[in-house]
């Protein structure tokens, strides 16, 4: 009887030793492995494969170990750690990269420059009445209205035309390849496009070459106010047109063809029938691409920063707020405009998930 | 009187003639720089790359060359007359090296993620626990928060931890930012799958541990592919996490960096940048055509980062 118990009370603090041990080896392992990566002088190709070998094995370690942890602990306990082991690590980083960075932001916005001394709303009297500010809450709103519409008639009117093609894969193909390229990558196509030189000079910019061949001035689109921000915008809409012609091209073919024939037999025209019984049948989805493309907008930031890094009259929030904390070093007033681009998006992404949440997903 | 098989054939017509113009306007961009890309520093700076294909302009040059990659890629250095007629030596780009760190820097940066959201997507659908509802809707909230709010208290956070310009640095901000977004939909997939296969397999007596290794993620593949196109595009693409973060480090920065970089430093050098930028462009689109399908279910299940 005795024996039995020492033997429980040795098994416990075996597993309590083991349970801190593997825990530290496992710590330093990986903290040596880090050190490693960052100091060493190791090819290049090598380094990198180690790395990602020690990431990815490094979070599955991360399950590996907790998970063991809870299965030496008392039975009592370990229903209710379970579930934390699965969905601990998401709230912990959650809380560090996005929960709490939002408070101290906040907090930060009532703040001077470097966080020292209290201003009140300061920062945002800043904000609402710089000329720089206005600048970028009027371009901002023009990115909205200007980018999200044409993106949405644009994908619409190719998703309709592609129905009633033959070449629709192919044609969906080529319109929907953007997407993959980067806002940098656009950015240097574009300059090539709006590329200047001098009227003497052969173009070599697509749409200066154009305007000269059709007997026109070539211009220097970039820094031609207040015109510059639509051949931005351009940009946005040559990559966000593909996102938005896939989601209503989906939309399109789920609306009944018995619907449309009896409305032809009833003698309606294919006008009416696009405003009457189109559109109204894949609203919700014409919601869903404009809120996502708003928000996109609201935030833009690439484009701008590579085609003109805010200059000639292109501010946007975003640039004006890269450019107040790492340019100026004004935390206070980066955190303000943040602080006005959450307000700005919550409504927006609000609605958005209302009208996605009545969606079928996968 | 027209007859129904003229007017068929005028729409077919119209339809396919706009379709065509379309896609040309959708495409020129793309084929000029890849056209510009492979001509020689002389051509591409003097005349346009559409000019490339005509046949009847004579010249004793090559009219294609893959010096332009050679440069970016290699660093190898180049001299070239220049557009004023001074001979000058440049520097190459090596991108390779962005390249590299391109990779390092994304697929750990995809994996994590999925991973991580995976286990709590399944927490949120099959366990029950204290706070359950109260910390699926906290994460539903954090789809709101735009990246940039985070910046600085992330940045000062790495800076104490001298943490910057370390690839675990940024591979946990992408993490931390894409993560709302990927338990939300991982969340949708996995609590729609029939419950009889998880209760048969408790009553097998397997333990959360397995059967989310060996039913769940087995089962979850197209979901999970969807989102890691997507969270590698995004990473793949961007510049801002990789501009905070990363900062000016040369040996660790990837190639949106690199390629923002140089166009602030050779915005005339067209026959480069446009090299450089195919090669950012490079692995995203061959991922893209290879994966489409899944690209668009993906997007169809509102994969669109908020």
């Amino acid at each position: 009887m005795k024996n039995k118990r020492e033997n429980k009370f040795t098994t416990s603090i075996g597993r309590l030793v083991i349970s801190l041990f593997v825990p530290v080896v496992a710590f330093v392992v990986m903290w040596q492995g880090f050190i490693f990566l960052r100091d060493s002088e190791a090819p290049k190709l090598l380094t990198a494969i180690i790395a990602i070998l020690w990431g990815v094995g490094g979070v599955g370690l991360l399950y590996f170990l907790t998970n063991w942890i809870v299965d030496q602990l008392p039975l009592k306990w370990r229903g209710g750690l379970r579930p934390f082991v699965f969905v601990g690590p998401a709230l912990a980083i959650l809380s560090w990269y996005l929960l709490i960075p939002t408070l101290r932001t906040l907090y930060a916005s009532f703040f001077d420059a470097q966080t020292d001394s209290f201003v009140g709303v300061t920062n945002y009297i800043f904000a609402f009445t710089d000329p720089k500010m206005l600048e970028s809450f009027r371009n901002n709103l023009l990115w909205l209205i200007v980018g999200t519409s044409l993106s949405v008639i644009f994908g619409l009117l190719i998703a309709i035309l592609a129905d009633r093609s033959r070449f629709e894969i192919v044609a969906k193909s080529l319109i929907f390849m953007p997407m993959a390229i980067s806002f940098v990558g656009a950015g240097v196509i574009w300059r090539f496009i709006y590329f200047y030189k001098p009227p003497s000079f052969e173009q070599i910019g697509l749409l200066n070459a154009f305007l000269v061949s059709l007997g026109g001035e070539p211009q220097a689109w970039l820094t031609l106010r207040p015109w510059n921000n639509f051949f931005l915008i351009a940009i946005l809409v040559w990559l966000q047109t593909g996102y938005a012609m896939v989601l209503l091209s989906a939309a399109l073919k789920g609306v009944p063809q018995e619907l449309l024939e009896a409305a032809r037999i009833d003698g309606a025209s294919e006008v009416q029938i696009f405003f009457r019984i189109l559109i109204p049948y894949i609203k919700s989805t014409i919601i869903t691409v404009s809120t996502t493309i708003i928000i996109l907008t609201l935030k833009i930031f690439d484009i701008v920063f590579v085609m003109t890094n805010g200059n000639y009259g292109t501010e946007v929030m975003a640039s004006q707020q890269y450019k107040q904390m790492f340019k100026f070093q004004h935390f206070g007033r980066g955190s303000a405009v943040a602080i006005l681009l959450l307000i700005a998006v919550i409504p927006v992404m609000w609605y958005n998930l209302k009208s996605f949440g009545k969606q079928e997903a996968f | 009187m027209k007859s129904v098989k003229t007017k068929k054939l005028i729409s077919e017509i119209l339809v396919n003639g706009i379709l065509l113009l379309l896609c040309i306007i959708w495409t020129l961009p793309t084929l000029g720089l890849l056209v510009s890309s492979f001509r020689p520093q002389e051509a591409v700076n003097s005349t346009g790359w559409w000019t490339a294909f005509d046949l009847s302009e004579e010249t004793d040059q090559p009219r294609f060359t893959i010096d332009n990659y050679r440069q970016v890629l290699m660093g190898k250095d180049m001299t070239y007359v220049n557009a004023d007629g001074e001979t000058v030596q440049a520097s190459g780009d090596n991108l390779s090296t962005a390249f590299i760190n391109s990779i390092t820097v994304t697929v750990p940066a995809t994996i994590i993620p999925i991973f991580i959201a995976a286990c709590a997507a399944y927490a949120f659908s099959w366990m029950k626990f204290k706070g359950r509802k109260f910390f699926f809707v906290l994460v539903v909230a954090l789809l709101v928060v735009p990246l940039q709010i985070a910046l600085i208290p992330i940045l000062r956070d790495y800076t104490k931890l001298n943490l910057n310009g370390t690839f675990l640095a940024i591979w946990l901000a992408h993490t931390g930012f894409g993560l709302p977004l990927a338990t939300y939909l991982l969340y949708n997939y996995i609590s729609g799958l029939p419950r009889e296969i998880l209760e048969s397999a408790f009553l097998d007596g397997a333990s959360h541990f397995t059967i989310f290794l060996r039913l769940i993620l087995p089962l979850s593949v197209p979901a999970l592919a969807s989102f890691a196109i997507f969270q590698f595009l995004w990473v793949w693409n961007d510049l801002l996490v990789a501009l905070v973060f990363i900062g000016s480090k040369p040996d660790v920065a990837v190639l949106t960096q690199r390629l923002q970089e140089m166009v602030g430093s050779r915005g005339q050098d067209w026959h480069l940048l446009t090299a450089g930028a195919f090669v950012t462009m490079l692995l995203p689109i061959i991922v893209f055509f290879s994966l489409q399908r899944y690209f668009v279910r993906g997007l169809l299940a509102g994969s669109v980062k908020g």
